[in-house]
């Protein structure tokens, strides 16, 4: 903690105020008296205390990172470079048309980018991240089936490997779910889908390639059932990595999309944002998209706002969404291109299905062994905690010894003791070899020396957590000694 | 051996129901739902007075690895809850049978508990699970 190098008195006069500013028009009872507790340290303490906290990080700039469903792939310096030109960082977003319309028209081509790419009627910007776009996404069907009368739609059915988001997502628009089971081979249940459609069925949210990292092949048998029933279908955009200019949700038919630029777009990941989350829809649903978005005449752009919209479900966030992060993602679609994004979804899926494969050999277990993974795999390592009593957290830390950023653990849920890998385009031959290696000797080492690896890690800044003891008794607020 | 008590049914999402005899119904998780959830770190259980529908979604238990929702298995009215686990969700690991209890319903239709498992059925299910 900066606080623990506090002493009375030492200042950062660099990031001190040049003067003490006026306070007028602030009433009397609501200014403060005491002062506030800032740490009082220099400026190259201060600097040191930082720059030490950044190199503890793991990041994608530094290690390889194959944290599944998460789609860690590089992002592009270019995008950053070109977001931030000063036309684009200097433009007040109450500017007006005239003034705004190179912004505008990047906005515009990345709708159209991203219709064209996800094959759906319409696009629009504005949801503020990806869990904002699932909103938006269940509220249009919500808003479609209210249009229509049709108000004894209650169920969304959610694929028990769904992410925890989507039946959230439907809770948050009043929707009950009901959970559809996976089969054996990782497809969805179709025997089960049929019995749960029915006329309170509102729709199914679903993504494909499925959070188990298996294309659903009976997505078109799906969909006509589903729309037969009177339902709608929601496409999850989590995977769209490992589809990318090869299928199109929109031919799958589906009616509604949302898509993490995050992810696919290669935006910056976490942090707590700022994050993007459009949404695509089929025509039924083009009434109802969330505003603003923007229009093109052939001459001028101009803002779509209820007036165009009447039925619109209204606005997510101020202005357009979060500017910065879709300019990065249209001017990284603007990089890759139509063959850039096929390579995109060649590259991602070859190299997991490369990694799979040499897991495989080197002793692991998949968990759909006959599928063909997508961009993403499932290994579990039921074996070795039943065998070795070494679990899937114990591998997962003692990766970090070895300078790898750990899979997703222990999701989805229905997998036991599972893995979920996802090594991105964006990894080479090599790096992917590297980590066979390293998963290879911390195989060895469980087998030889497993509390070597039940006590990981051993080279990191703090060693093993007590995760259950640090959840039982929140301590989340400093406390600074008087 | 397994140590699964048969003084009570069992559901097939893992809660036990056990008939106190004096018109309500005990209703806990199985300890071997505890030892799939691992450490438990916050239990969040219904309300006195709350109306549950057999399979209906009615408390939630939540480890460091997830949080799952617990079902009633039958319909009826909360007419208590185990005040203890707040503070102490370990008490479920600890004693899933016994003192980790969740809640205890009056039963709206007693016939509903001849639809659940018993102990031996039960441990099948639990076999072929592994």
């Amino acid at each position: 903690m900066i606080y623990d190098h506090s002493r009375k008195g030492r200042r950062a006069t660099a990031q001190a105020p040049l003067e003490k500013p006026e306070l007028t028009g602030i009433p009397a009872e609501m200014v403060r008296t005491s002062r506030p507790n800032l740490p009082e340290v220099s400026e190259m303490q201060a600097v040191r205390h930082f720059t030490r906290l950044s190199q503890k990080n793991f990041s994608i700039d530094t290690h390889f990172y194959p944290l599944g469903s998460c789609t860690m792939k590089y992002n592009p310096r270019a995008c950053n470079t070109l977001a931030s030109l000063p036309g684009l960082k200097s433009r007040h977003p109450l500017a007006p048309d005239t003034h705004s319309q190179g912004f505008m028209a990047c906005l515009h081509d990345l709708q159209e980018i991203l219709k064209n790419v996800t094959g759906m009627h319409a696009v629009s910007l504005s949801p503020a991240a990806g869990a904002q776009g699932e909103f938006a996404g269940v509220a249009m069907i919500r808003a479609y089936h209210d249009a229509r009368g049709d108000d004894q739609r209650s169920e969304i059915l959610v694929p028990d490997a769904a992410h925890g988001t989507n039946p959230a997502s439907a809770v948050m628009c009043g929707y009950k779910t009901r959970e559809i089971p996976t089969g054996a081979d990782g497809d969805i249940d179709v025997e089960a889908l049929r019995e749960a459609l029915g006329p309170q069925t509102a729709g199914i949210m679903l993504t494909n390639p499925s959070t188990v990292g298996v294309f659903e092949r009976r997505i078109k048998e799906i969909a006509s059932m589903v729309h037969e029933a009177g339902g709608l279908l929601y496409y999850d955009g989590a995977n769209l990595n490992a589809i990318l200019g090869k299928v199109r949700p929109g031919d799958m038919g589906f009616d509604v999309i949302h898509m993490n630029l995050h992810k696919t777009f290669s935006t910056p990941h976490g942090g707590g944002g700022p994050g993007a989350g459009p949404v695509g829809v089929s025509e039924r649903l083009e009434p109802y998209l969330p505003v603003p978005m923007v229009d093109y005449d052939g001459q001028d752009y101009r803002w779509l706002t209820e007036k165009d919209q009447p039925n619109t479900i209204g606005r997510l966030s101020a202005f357009a969404g979060n500017a910065g992060v879709l300019l990065r993602a249209y001017v990284y679609a603007r990089l890759l291109g139509r063959e850039g994004m096929h390579r995109v979804a060649e590259f991602s899926t070859l190299n997991a299905n490369y990694l799979l494969k040499r897991l495989m050999e080197a002793g692991f277990d998949a968990a759909y062994p006959e599928r063909r993974a997508s961009h993403e795999f499932i290994l579990t390592l039921k074996k070795q905690a039943k065998d070795l009593d070494v679990n899937t957290m114990d591998f997962a830390k003692r990766m970090l010894d070895y300078g790898v950023h750990a899979p997703t653990t222990y999701f989805p849920l229905l997998v036991p003791e599972c893995l979920l890998i996802e090594p991105t385009e964006s990894e080479a031959k090599e790096e992917l070899d590297q980590f066979v290696e390293i998963m290879r000797t911390i195989k060895q080492e469980a087998e030889n020396q497993p509390d070597l690896v039940k006590q990981a890690p051993h080279t990191m800044p703090v060693k093993r957590l007590d995760d259950v003891r640090a959840a039982r008794e929140l301590d989340l607020a400093y406390k600074a000694e008087d | 051996m397994s140590n699964t008590p048969t003084d009570r049914r069992y559901a097939k999402s893992h809660e036990w129901i056990k008939d106190e005899g004096d018109g309500s119904l005990t209703i806990g998780i199985t300890d071997h739902a505890q030892e799939l959830l691992g450490d438990l770190v916050f239990v969040d259980l219904p309300e006195v007075g709350q109306s549950l529908d057999a399979g209906g979604d009615c408390a939630v238990v939540e480890s460091v690895k997830a949080a799952s929702d617990v079902y009633s298995p039958v319909s009826g009215e909360v007419i208590a809850i185990n005040d203890a686990l707040d503070g102490a969700p370990e008490t479920i690991n600890e004693d899933a049978f016994g003192d980790g209890w969740m809640f205890k319903v009056k039963a709206s239709d007693m016939s509903e508990l001849d639809g659940l498992l018993d102990a031996e059925g039960y441990d099948a299910l639990v076999a072929e699970e592994e």
